[in-house]
């Protein structure tokens, strides 16, 4: 039971951290930012080769494991963080005023073109496009004699909570935070303020493609094994968890996230005896669909979400 | 030298022609005001003055700089502050952010907080709400906030469009009088109106405005006695 609630959370952090991605930049463009998911695959793999290479050179074994994923992390941030900006400059900003499926599909395009480019590199420079993290933290802590957790799972959602709490800060402290926040509502009011909106939004894709590249490091040291379609299904999940929680909704992506995740843990879990062994845990995604259906004709808004009110 | 000019602007939206060669000037320390009835031209005057809208043809000058092909960004940046219709304050942030976002060009957390004491001084229930999220204002505070966001960037020339729309009538006297007392202080005023009577009262001079043309000019007392605008806009 306690091994479930912690799958189910590390699993949530995770598709919390990638939900901020879409949640935020749906805040300040309205967009369904689909090539998110790949962002996120680049990080998984710009995290791992990071980590490969500190292992080929020797330094895994001595380097304290957290230091090398905080490297592995940081890298996987800039690059992420970077391309983010590289893909709003090209393949949106010139479509900000086209009609709203426009955008979308210039971002499915950028999610082929990106999987296609990362199975080439790899091909070429790898020979497979699959990669396997080295595991990082083996040790387990022992609670109970029946007891013990991974230490890797813990790792995983201590970085993702530290992550939640800057971006917290950021956004509801700083300067440009707020900035973001008060484009998000009104951009022509914005640019009033004298407030430079691409800059913002360029801001915000910094921040939600690095967030995305960090959670893609984290689910590789996680789950070991990556591959350049790992984030279709992950990203669709994360959407669901921004959805769910109110898209657009900063807190609303993390609630959702960690909902989900847990959702599909423990529906994994039971899914078996309550069928009595007719549905298995391959139905697990199932869950996060259904959510996903379930929302948008109960309540579109999310949980967090409110219905746009005006005041006269 | 006039600190805003209009010099023949044409403004289109889309294949609409909204703005026939409309000009117009501001002096220092100036009220002046735009009256028109609804869909003249006025709000579009104002966006093309703020950089929302790009002219056609035609300059528009802030202290003889043509700005007509700025971003709205940088038009605010050099002293330009527009009070948007309908106040379009941001109803997430709390009043204080509100205030913040309207110095966000100033750098200077001591002076950011003086205009901020001067804004509260000038609208004490502002001050009162200063934690409150400004979607949950009343529509006169919400005005107050709008125009008091204007102040914090310290603007050389603050421009109202519809100031006292859908407000209570002492409402609209308070709103009224806080612009005749800005004025006081040296600032200077471009005003859009529906309510002509009271604009032109407080007013220096003013331009009515018709079918996106300027179709009449004169010092605002001047306006108040003409027959014309007795009739269309004083009914």
């Amino acid at each position: 039971m306690p091994q479930i609630l912690l799958d189910g959370l590390t699993l949530g952090f995770v598709y919390a951290i990638v939900a901020l991605g879409y949640t935020m930049v749906y805040g300040v463009l309205k967009l369904i930012n689909f090539a998110h998911s790949e962002v996120f695959m680049v990080g998984a793999f710009a995290g791992t080769e990071v980590l490969l290479f500190l292992h080929a050179m020797g330094y895994l074994a001595t380097l304290p494991p957290a230091v090398a994923l905080i490297c592995a992390m940081l890298i996987a941030m800039i690059l992420s963080g970077t391309l983010g900006v590289f893909i709003e400059r090209i393949a949106y900003r010139p479509l900000r005023q086209a009609p709203r499926l426009v955008p979308l599909i210039s971002a499915i395009g950028v999610s082929f073109f990106l999987q296609d480019a990362v199975r080439l590199i790899e091909g070429l420079w790898k020979n497979a496009f699959y990669l396997t993290a080295p595991t990082l933290f083996t040790n387990k802590i022992t609670i109970t004699p029946t007891l013990s957790l991974p230490v890797k799972s813990l790792v995983v959602i201590m970085a993702a909570v530290t992550m939640m709490v800057f971006l917290h800060l950021f956004v509801s402290r700083s300067k440009w935070g707020k900035a973001m926040r008060a484009v998000s509502q009104d951009q022509a009011t914005a640019s009033l303020m004298s407030i430079n909106v691409n800059r913002v939004i360029s801001l915000t894709f910094l921040i939600g493609a690095g967030l995305g590249g960090a959670a893609g490091t984290l689910f590789a040291a996680q789950y070991s094994l990556i591959h350049p379609y790992v984030g279709f299904l992950l990203g669709i999940k994360a959407f669901t968890a921004a959805v769910l929680g109110g898209i657009g909704n900063i807190p609303g992506a993390m609630l959702g996230g960690i909902l989900l995740g847990l959702l599909e843990s423990f529906g994994a879990a039971f899914l078996g005896v309550a069928t009595n062994g007719a549905m298995g845990a391959e139905y697990k995604d199932v869950f996060a669909f259904a959510i996903l259906i379930a929302v948008l004709i109960f309540k579109p808004s999310g949980l967090l979400g409110e219905p746009e009110r005006e005041k006269i | 030298m006039p600190v805003l000019a209009l010099d023949g602007v044409d403004t289109f939206y889309g294949k609409i022609h909204a703005l026939k060669g409309v000009s117009l000037d501001v002096e220092a320390g100036e009220i002046v005001t735009l009256i028109g009835s609804n869909g003249a031209g006025k709000t579009t005057t104002l966006n093309t003055i703020s950089g929302l809208l790009k002219p056609r043809n035609g300059e528009v000058r802030f202290q003889d700089r043509q700005i007509s092909q700025l971003p709205p960004h940088e038009v605010a940046a050099l002293g330009v502050a527009h009070v948007p219709e309908g106040r379009k304050i941001f109803p997430l942030l709390t009043v204080k952010e509100n205030l913040e976002m309207g110095a966000f060009r100033c750098k200077d957390r001591a002076r950011i907080k003086h205009n901020m004491a001067r804004v509260f001084e000038l609208f004490p229930r502002l001050e009162e709400r200063r934690r409150q999220q400004g979607g949950t204002l009343s529509g006169g505070e919400q005005q107050m906030l709008a125009i008091g966001r204007a102040m914090m960037s310290e603007p050389e020339i603050l421009i109202l469009d519809e100031p006292s729309m859908g407000l209570a009538p002492l409402l609209v006297d308070h709103i009224f009088r806080v612009i005749a007392e800005l004025n006081e202080q040296k600032m200077t005023i471009l005003l859009v109106e529906q309510n002509a009577h009271k604009a032109l009262n407080i007013a220096d001079r003013g331009y009515v405005i018709q079918t996106g043309s300027v179709v009449l000019t004169g010092m605002g007392q001047q306006l108040l006695a003409n027959p014309m605008v007795r009739e269309a806009y004083l009914g």
